[in-house]
């Protein structure tokens, strides 16, 4: 690790209200490019609050509050950038698996078709589909409804229309909330692909797999950060109390 | 005694339940009965195509056209009013209002519902019918125009409230997945929210045709009552319900006449039950 990382996302003295609530308390910390991180923490400790809050969708929340800054390569995400842009730029994959009800083929274009490209549908649809690991799994009935599904292909598929729109982060909401080990698998074998073009950000609930899969990781307790290294040495030798008592009772 | 208490408890919910089933049945079977002796005197043919509405002239003639086209064109009408405006009225209600306004906005457009159809028919005859005689120059306001938009009145509340529960039921979900890939609120809206509404929508809409096609007094007060065919919306029509409920008090019991009314009563029953049997399939299927 000689060469220095590329900073991608940059946290400042970033704290999240809503109504009195203090969610997410003076938070500085950094996303490289091209790395996964993996964000631990029991409930309630802001995890997904901070992700929900990288594409704005907290927006929608009428009690959100925030204070301090996020910058995306340098640019502050609440005042230099349009949200649509922003929510181009930084795509969400939820904890549900959330397919429209609409065709397959229509699901992975609806990102596109959305931001107004009109030719080159087929190739996005089979490339964004290829990323995610489902194209052999769908090829054949692209035009059947997305709901047809089953869960795990769903989440593949829910990747894919993320991949469609050409994100340059995508954030992952415990992606495997709901799949059995198979499905988690190649959920998993995608991410680990998806890092050679993207940033990802995942949070999960699964510490194994914020192990197996992550680059660095980083720990949230009451909305605070506790401790942020690379997954070696926070699974072998973290500095922070709170980190060894959190990881070890997990692992039992 | 605890089994004698649930028995009499679900024999008392059976008969209330078989009772609306049964008073349907009743009503139609007595239409019928009054009815079919009609066809006696006249063919079916000359009836339904028939142009001319006179039942008081010798000889009598019952040619129904002109009072189906009467209730077809103010039932368009008032849709191609009612339809958009309370469409778009839900979801500004749903999805745009500040939620302060939200509650006070529905009671209103719900409170549109309370004010009696005569009251409706009033004001409109008050207020409309001459401005639409002024406006397109005609010799009479009391036209089909002037009824389709006092009834697209009352049917709104009913597709305003019933599309807005349609759409505040969306999961919220829907709205983040579609915002998360990078769409406008608009496009949020028109390609996802409307899609996953649309069976509530579609009830809404249906429920409004059938508030519209069996609405009596409201029509009869501002239509003009001709019973001629129409050929535009600019011409006094006469609505099936108007016709039975003018001149139900004046026919003779037993005659022609009285018969012929109950027929329109029978051509109303069958226009509602199939548009509510559409509204049922569409729905079954989109639920499928």
């Amino acid at each position: 690790m000689v060469e220095t990382p590329k900073v991608k996302i940059q946290a400042n003295n970033f704290n999240v209200f809503f109504g009195k609530n203090q969610v997410v308390k003076s938070l500085n910390m950094e996303v490289y490019s091209n790395e996964i991180l993996g964000i631990i923490g029991p409930a309630n400790s802001g995890k997904t609050t901070f992700l929900k809050t990288l594409n704005r969708l907290n927006d929608l929340d009428d009690d959100f509050r925030m204070e301090g800054s996020i910058l995306l390569d340098g640019r502050d995400i609440n005042s230099q950038f349009d949200v649509i842009d922003l929510r181009k730029k930084v795509s969400i994959i939820f904890a549900m698996p959330l397919p429209l009800p609409i065709s397959i083929f229509d699901n992975v274009a609806y990102g596109p078709k959305m931001h107004g490209i009109k030719k080159g549908l087929d190739e996005i649809v089979e490339r964004s589909l290829k990323a995610a690991y489902i194209w052999e799994e769908v090829k054949d009935r692209l035009h059947e409804s997305a709901l047809n599904l089953s869960g795990g292909q769903q989440q593949r598929l829910c990747i894919a229309r993320s991949l469609a729109i050409e994100p340059e982060v995508v954030l992952f909401d415990e992606p495997c909330s709901g799949l059995d080990p198979i499905s988690t698998a190649k959920v998993e074998e995608a991410m680990m692909e998806l890092k050679k073009k993207y940033t990802i950000i995942l949070v999960t609930n699964n510490v194994k797999q914020a192990a197996r899969v992550s680059d660095r990781v980083a720990f949230f307790l009451m909305g605070e950060l506790i401790e942020l290294d690379s997954t070696e040495k926070m699974f072998t030798n973290p500095s922070n109390k709170k980190t060894i008592d959190y990881i070890s009772g997990r692992f039992g | 005694m605890k089994k004698l208490k649930e028995f009499i408890i679900e024999k008392a919910i059976f008969l209330s339940g078989s009772l609306s089933i049964i008073f349907v049945v009743l009503i139609f079977v007595f239409l019928v009965k009054e009815g079919v002796l009609f066809f006696k005197y006249v063919p079916p043919k000359d009836f339904l195509m028939g142009n001319n509405w006179y039942p008081l002239s010798t000889p009598e003639q019952f040619g129904m056209l002109p009072l189906i086209l009467g209730s077809l064109l103010v039932t368009i009408g008032s849709m191609l009013i009612s339809i958009p405006l309370g469409v778009a009225c839900a979801f500004y209600i749903a999805e745009v209002v500040n939620p302060k306004f939200k509650d006070i906005l529905k009671t209103g457009v719900e409170l549109l519902a309370a004010i009696p159809s005569v009251v409706i028919g009033f004001v409109g005859m008050i207020t409309l019918v001459p401005w639409v005689k002024s406006i397109f120059n005609l010799p009479t306001g009391l036209t089909a125009l002037s009824g389709s938009i006092m009834l697209a009145f009352m049917a709104m509340p009913t597709i305003v409230s019933i599309a807005e529960d349609a759409i505040t039921a969306v999961p919220r979900r829907y709205k983040e997945a579609a915002l998360a890939l990078g769409a406008t609120h608009w496009q949020a809206m028109y390609k996802v929210i409307i899609v996953a509404a649309a069976p509530g929508i579609f009830a809404a809409v249906m429920l409004g045709v059938g508030r519209v096609i069996g609405e009596t007094m409201a029509v009869m007060m501002i239509t003009g009552n001709a019973a001629v065919i129409p050929h535009t919306f600019l011409e006094p029509v006469r609505t099936l319900t108007a016709t039975i409920a003018a001149e139900m008090g004046e026919s003779i019991r037993g005659s022609n006449h009285y018969y012929a009314l109950f027929v329109v009563g029978i051509i109303l029953f069958i226009i509602t039950f199939i548009i509510n049997f559409v509204a049922d399939v569409f729905l079954h299927r989109i639920k499928k």
